[in-house]
């Protein structure tokens, strides 16, 4: 995808093809509009907060703006009584549009993060006592996340930038001190970045509240982390996405391991506020999936996305009107390309539903039967998918200014997918052996050895091998097995053992039992006249 | 709304007070430009002391991806060293991920590089060749042969319910008298056997587990965890 460098002069503006823009005009329906949101906010109205955030703002984007930003922030202040807190509120969403629409420069970047230091510095201190819908609180932790994935990849692309272009972003960097909090100052340092994300878990003390409530002693899944008592959800519920924030944030450096422990406080084998945002949903089971196959942990990988795409299947009609709706069918499309991979060096089929499985044969069946040959090809179909569906991997550090002809930006991506594509290299070895294994009940180390046409004694290390590969260690580092055939071997003969599919008698009867009090609980509640 | 508000910066970095040990400080706030020497320091202590803390390591070699001109391959040869020896754990893995191209290009990046592929597809007879080539780089890890060992037995166990004594040779490499003595103290001490096979060849029979004997396997799935019960509970009561 080529993209031009972004000029960086200090008078850019964003191009704007038809009327120049004006920032202080404000149209009758802007007027309304933020008049109405402000005393929604005011009044605590979530319901009416979220029509106006999640519609009306879209259908006046596209009818007025759709080539130039919104009116600027201090031509609509005057009509919400300056309010300090919805300046910044609205500055955030008007940054968000303007990156939405496409080439943001240097100057713009540096004041969006002012912005979000300023808003996030309020909800910090406690300043903030308004109730917003988890929606505009996602988008937030999001779009904060993807600036800063975005700013990166501007940072990097040296190539095709001018020498004043360099300059600028030398001069940027150049305020290199030694001193660690000025670091963190500086605009969309991968410092400051993290420390937000983090200080919000903290300050919001969200980690402790779903222990707390882990034991009864508070709700918060429960009112989907509204506060019912006259207090503020924002920092709750911010410091909540923050782990979903963090959990990406890692991704992107390449950090598999830490991004799944900052996850970890969440469950996500049952619902939670992370589900109450189809974004948010999305967002953390891609993450979260995608990290399990960095580290081999296939099974685990599977069974998430198999999880998510049938929910999505199931639910996507209700989201076509949606801003969100083709970012979701976007992450749909990655995700089957990432379940493609992972069953592809973990055919465990069995874990995958019907309809799920019925998508996946038509989308990849066929790339899939030509993966499991390990040859150039598959490794070559391998590489296809990976670089389709892995996140868009950033380099925190500044580039080298004197290398302009190079661009940085690729670094971290063809790291990742060197060292993947080795770890799918050392599985080439056990394709002979399990076409074997499927046909014989047993046989002798000598005779399986003739029919791969290899010696006895690298036969056994392939049979370590193939061991090894499909025995991983789960979270909490016990070693589970997730072949499909397994075997052992007695002296010189390989014993072969399939493994039975495993018929979760369990979750059924605990899902049907509360289903029943539910309905139970539903007869007692009707009144008979 | 909101009150005026003048502070509009990040957070610094949580100031804490000398006597937390670099573990906790790592569990406050991993993202602090300050815990550079702390954690260098860390590795060497795991080095000395035959410990391991994979979060703090990790902790560190994000540190460098931020700065790289504070990087210390030493530093990081260690820890990949380290990694290998928590095997079969993916952490050498991990780390690799973390670090730079073209730091890895570097020599002895790429021995450990070989050497962990050799340990990923149990070819020991050519680990053990290779480690003994370089033994300026390992020997100076207190503990790495043993956890290397423990690693091979690790894959034997998983690998066969009865071994001839050359493939046990092979895997920890050793020979003779003290392959003897190692085998009396896994039999005394981990619940291994000796067995007369057919041929010359003495046989070690290893202990029965789920994943050497697959039909011992429960059927884990339909195990229940507790916290799912506790759900109905309420209904059952």
């Amino acid at each position: 995808m080529a993209t031009v460098a972004p000029p960086l002069d200090n008078n850019h503006r964003p191009s704007s093809s038809s009327a120049a823009y004006d920032p202080t005009f404000v149209p009758d329906a802007v007027k309304t509009f933020v008049v109405h949101l402000y005393r929604h906010i005011r009044d605590n109205n979530v319901y009416e907060i979220h029509q106006m955030y999640d519609t009306s703002f879209h259908t006046l984007t596209d009818r007025l703006f759709k080539d130039t930003p919104w009116p600027s922030v201090d031509a609509v202040s005057i009509y919400v009584d300056n309010d300090h807190v919805f300046c910044l509120l609205y500055k955030e969403m008007w940054f968000r549009h303007l990156f939405a629409r496409g080439s943001v420069g240097l100057k713009e970047r540096i004041e969006s993060w002012d912005n979000y230091c300023e808003l996030f510095g309020v909800v910090l201190l406690g300043n903030v006592n308004i109730q917003l819908p988890n929606q505009w609180l996602w988008d937030m932790v999001d779009e904060f996340v993807y600036q800063f994935q975005s700013f990166c990849q501007f940072r990097a692309k040296l190539k095709g930038r001018s020498e004043h272009e360099i300059a600028l972003l030398r001069e940027f960097d150049k305020d290199f001190i030694e001193n660690a909090a000025m670091q963190i100052l500086k605009a969309w340092n991968v410092y400051g970045v993290l420390n937000f994300l983090q200080a919000l878990v903290d300050k919001s003390m969200i980690i402790e509240i779903l222990e707390r409530e882990k034991q009864g002693l508070e709700q918060f899944t429960a009112t989907d982390g509204y506060d019912y008592n006259g207090g503020s959800n924002v920092m709750k519920v911010l410091g909540y996405f923050s782990m979903v924030g963090l959990l990406r944030g890692h991704c992107l450096l390449g950090d598999y391991q830490t991004g799944l422990k900052c996850l970890r406080p969440i469950d996500n084998s049952q619902q939670g506020v992370y589900t109450s945002v189809i974004g948010s949903h999305i967002a953390t089971i891609y993450h979260y999936g995608f990290a399990n196959l960095m580290l081999r942990r296939y099974g685990d990988a599977i069974w998430e996305f198999n999880k998510i795409l049938l929910y999505i299947f199931k639910t996507k009609q209700y989201h076509q009107k949606s801003a969100q709706y083709e970012q979701i069918l976007k992450k749909n499309e990655q995700m089957y390309a990432l379940l493609a991979i992972c069953l592809s060096l973990c055919p465990q089929v069995k874990l995958v539903e019907e309809t799920v499985n019925a998508q996946l044969r038509e989308k990849y069946g066929e790339k899939m039967s030509r993966m499991q040959r390990y040859d150039d090809e598959a490794f070559a179909l391998y590489d296809e998918l990976f670089s389709y569906a892995c996140p868009k991997f950033i380099t925190p550090s500044a580039p080298d200014y004197d290398e302009p002809l190079v661009n940085y930006n690729q670094d971290t991506y063809r790291l990742q997918l060197k060292l993947f594509l080795y770890e799918v290299k050392q599985q080439q070895l056990l394709v002979g052996v399990r076409t074997f294994l499927k046909v014989f009940s047993s046989i002798s180390l000598a005779k399986l050895a003739a029919y791969i046409e290899v010696d006895e004694s690298t036969l056994r290390t392939i049979l370590m091998t193939y061991k090894h590969k499909t025995h991983a260690a789960d979270a909490r580092g016990k070693i589970i097995s997730n072949a499909d055939i397994d075997f052992y071997i007695d002296d010189d003969i390989v014993h072969v053992v399939e493994s039975k599919p495993s018929k979760r008698y369990g979750d059924y009867f605990l899902r049907q039992i509360v289903k029943m009090e539910g309905v139970i609980n539903d007869l007692d509640a009707i009144k008979l006249d | 709304m909101g009150r005026e508000v003048a502070e509009n910066s990040p957070p610094p970095p949580v100031a804490v007070p000398e006597s937390y040990t670099v573990e906790q400080l790592v569990a406050i706030n991993p993202y602090n430009p300050e815990l550079f020497l702390d954690l260098e320091k860390l590795v060497n202590e795991q080095v000395n002391s035959k410990t391991y803390n994979l979060d703090a390591n990790l902790c560190l070699l994000r540190l460098y991806q931020f700065e790289p001109e504070r990087m210390s391959t030493v530093i990081i040869a260690r820890i990949l060293v380290k990694a290998l020896m928590a095997m079969p754990a993916p952490d050498f893995s991990l780390c690799l991920f973390l670090i730079p191209e073209s730091v890895q290009m570097e020599e002895e990046f790429k021995t450990l590089i070989v050497l962990s592929h050799f340990l990923e597809t149990a070819r020991f007879r050519q680990f053990w060749d290779e480690a003994a080539k370089n033994r300026h780089l390992l020997e100076v890890i207190p503990g790495f042969q043993q956890a290397m060992q423990s690693y091979a037995i690790h894959v034997l166990s998983l690998t066969y319910q009865k071994l001839p004594r050359t493939a046990l040779a092979e895997a920890v490499n050793i020979e003779g008298v003290a392959l003897d003595k190692f085998i009396e103290h896994h039999v005394g001490n981990a619940g291994w056997a000796l067995d007369k096979g057919h041929g010359k060849d003495q046989l070690i029979v290893l202990p029965r587990t789920e994943v050497n004997n697959p039909e011992l396997k429960q059927n884990a799935a339909d195990s229940i965890p507790l916290e799912h019960i506790t759900k109905i509970l309420p209904i059952l009561g």
